[in-house]
């Protein structure tokens, strides 16, 4: 079994933070993981991505084909869109439907919904709203991680949970567990 | 012990592990991180090992062949155009020889993630006439380290390792081990003084090597030839490996090369058993012209120059799939609502203000002209500021402002950044202040080194003495705050000055706010842990 994800959003959004969890729970799992990052510029406030690879089997691309992509995570719902090519066509999109705009000419918010809203396999979320409403409002990527949780497969919530406390081990009991109320939020 | 870890970190690790006793660097992204995993492991603090970061690749290499000279192992890494810094050094190194092992490592930007060009280093390791290794992925970036120093000691000369964006920024787990021990101090006793007479002698010994070079290749590890019957041929260097894997698993008949010079027989052997021979190489097609030149114009070679891969930009699994006759499977037709989304500067930032300033002055004087420079400051060329004519490299935008004033360019206006300013600024700056060039000078120190992530800016707190010391009238060298509300004055400073028929020079100061927040967070973590 392989599982390959695009993660995405805007520079600063924390999607990084998503691939190190999920990188922690399939390294535990003992499933082989390359993760391609973008770093340089493209921290400040333009687009980011990240290929994750996990597979029982060797990996050797570190970036995923066109057409190959099981699961996109984006923190922004147009940067989901970005990477429609790599999508499988039976490829399930995990977003977050609140845009962010930082550019002056940002699509036509309704357009596109429209175009996000008809694609196949699409789940979505103001993870922002459900961060504030679990208490901890700049968690809103460990919700986002919740909502994909049950579309990894290759890794189970449980391990991911695991792998929250790992990772946030060092920031305390209290940031921990505001996290895992963060990931909870979404499946409540 | 297996640890995830990416190329870069691969490549620290591997040379600690190797018994290294000092990395020299400039920040430069994709190669960065290689320095900042040395400068935070507990081992290379234990040993004392120097990795303090230099203010540029030339004085990064120079230092280096200093540590290799007394008998130490030493790293330099830096992104690719910074081969071209240190070339002059870097080339010169070769004649000289080296002790101590010394590994040069260059990070390639096929693409141009982050880069004005995608030279390919492996250029430069030819042109120096010495060993290149090419690591295919993370693991081989660790083992290759201590193979690197072992052959740059057995040769007495430095070797080059050649890596890629993708590579140095992508994670895998590593199979680690033992750290050994570093060299003991023994200065060479030979005479590294490359005069004339010294020198044909040294080059000489340098092109009697080529062969100690090609067999340590031939026989390397790292290369080896994964035979099967089929018509095609393929020759896959560095990363291009795993892109041919992806795509025909175990079926290719395939030759992997991750040490050069190319085994120029394993070559022959593989042209002779094929019909044609793909080359998959990312970065300029250096060994695809070299192997139409070993087979001659009559044997079919393919790749970027045959059309078989893109002339230009990394490779993909997508362009080495199609390439070897198994293209990408169809995915989802592109979005219709998306937009570009580039890079900005951040909210806050005090290089805002300085743009803030300095498009009031464009408004008023149609016909001046901003050179820029390296460095977040860069993005002044996008809107809402378009304020920028042009950036080529660490340090042009004084000396092209001023070659742009001596032919009667007025206004005349650099903007560099305070790292890029002792990086290579400084040099021309003085050219200026030698003729009394008009032209205005606006250093933006943000007290780092800003793009690649917050790194020590070499000329902290020298700024102005600096400037001074070169010459610099002081009444024409001002320090200002950019801060929205100082715009007003700095645009009335700068109008002043553009006025005056000389140099001057503007430092609008204030902390990265990147930095300035790392650093109060720093700060509230000190004040909370107990005594």
């Amino acid at each position: 079994m392989k599982k390959d994800i695009i993660l995405c959003g805007v520079g600063g959004q924390g999607i990084l933070s998503i691939a190190t969890i999920i990188g922690e729970a399939a390294t535990k799992a003992g499933l082989q993981l390359k993760q391609a990052e973008v770093h340089g510029m493209s921290q400040r406030g333009g687009d980011v991505q990240s290929n994750l690879r996990l597979s029982h089997d060797p990996i050797y691309s570190d970036l995923i084909p066109l057409g190959g992509c099981d699961l996109i995570i984006s923190m922004e719902p147009m940067e989901a869109l970005r990477y429609l090519p790599y999508l499988s066509r039976e490829g399930v999109i995990v977003t977050s439907n609140r845009p962010f705009i930082n550019i002056p000419d940002y699509p036509d918010t309704e357009a596109l919904a429209a175009e996000l809203n008809a694609l196949p396999h699409v789940v979505q979320l103001d993870i922002e709203q459900a961060a504030r409403e679990a208490g901890n409002p700049r968690g809103a990527n460990m919700v986002l991680l919740g909502m994909a949780a049950k579309y990894l497969e290759i890794v189970s919530p449980e391990q991911l949970r695991t792998a929250i406390a790992t990772v946030f081990a060092r920031k305390g009991e209290a940031v921990t567990a505001a996290n895992l109320r963060a990931f909870d939020a979404a499946n409540r | 012990m297996k640890q995830l870890l990416l190329g870069d970190e691969a490549v620290a690790l591997g040379a600690l592990h190797a018994g290294l006793s000092g990395v020299y660097a400039y920040p430069g992204t994709p190669s960065t991180e290689i320095t900042e995993f040395i400068q935070h492991s507990p081992l290379a603090k234990e040993r004392r090992i120097h990795s303090r970061w230099c203010t540029n690749e030339k004085t990064a290499m120079e230092a280096a062949l200093g540590m290799s000279y007394a008998g130490k192992r030493a790293l330099v890494c830096m992104k690719h155009v910074g081969m071209n810094v240190c070339a002059d050094a870097f080339v010169n190194s070769a004649i000289t020889g080296v002790n101590g092992g010394l590994v040069v490592l260059a990070a390639d930007d096929p693409s141009m993630h982050s880069s004005q060009n995608e030279q390919d280093s492996r250029f430069y390791g030819k042109f120096a006439l010495i060993p290149i290794f090419e690591p295919s992925n993370q693991q081989e970036a660790y083992d290759m380290m201590a193979q690197a120093f072992d052959l740059s000691e057995a040769l007495k000369e430095p070797v080059l390792l050649r890596i890629v964006t993708r590579l140095a920024h992508s994670r895998a787990a590593v199979e680690t081990g033992e750290a050994r021990p570093e060299n003991a101090m023994t200065p060479s006793t030979d005479q590294w003084v490359l005069l004339p007479g010294i020198a044909r002698r040294k080059y000489a010994a340098l092109l009697e090597k080529q062969p100690l070079m090609e067999q340590a290749a031939a026989t390397s590890a790292f290369n080896r030839w994964e035979r099967n019957d089929a018509r095609l041929g393929i020759i896959a260097c560095g990363i291009g490996y795993n892109y041919v894997k992806e795509a025909l698993g175990d079926t290719g008949n395939l030759l992997k090369i991750s040490q050069y010079p190319l085994p120029a027989a394993d070559i022959r052997r593989l042209a002779a058993e094929s019909e044609a021979i793909l080359v998959v190489e990312d970065g300029q097609p250096v060994v695809e012209q070299d192997i139409k030149a070993l087979l001659g114009a009559d044997y079919p070679v393919k790749g970027r120059l045959s059309g078989d891969l893109p002339r230009t930009g990394e490779l993909t699994p997508d362009t080495v799939g199609a390439a070897v006759g198994r293209p990408s499977a169809a995915g989802h037709a592109a979005a219709h609502h998306l937009a570009g989304r580039p890079p900005q500067l951040c909210q806050g930032c005090g290089h805002r203000d300085v743009y803030g300033a300095l498009v009031r002055i464009i408004d008023e004087y149609p016909e001046a002209r901003v050179f820029g420079d390296i460095g977040c400051y860069t993005l002044g060329a996008l809107p809402p500021f378009k304020a920028l004519a042009s950036c080529v490299d660490m340090g042009a935008s004084i000396t092209m402002a001023k070659g742009a004033a001596d032919a009667g360019l007025r206004p005349s206006i650099a903007v560099i950044g305070d790292s890029t300013f002792t990086h290579s600024g400084m040099t021309g700056l003085l050219d200026a202040i030698n003729e009394n060039t008009p032209i205005t000078v606006i250093i933006s120190d943000n007290l780092t080194t800003g793009m690649t992530g917050g790194q020590d800016s070499a000329g902290l707190n020298k700024y102005e003495a600096i400037c001074l010391g070169l010459g610099m009238d002081p009444a024409h060298l001002h320090v200002v705050t950019p801060l929205p509300k100082n715009i007003p004055d700095i645009a009335r400073i700068i109008r002043d000055e553009i006025a005056y028929e000389g140099v001057s020079v503007i430092i609008p100061r204030r902390e990265c706010i990147q930095t300035a927040a790392r650093h109060a967070r720093a700060a509230k973590k000190t004040q909370e842990e107990p005594a």
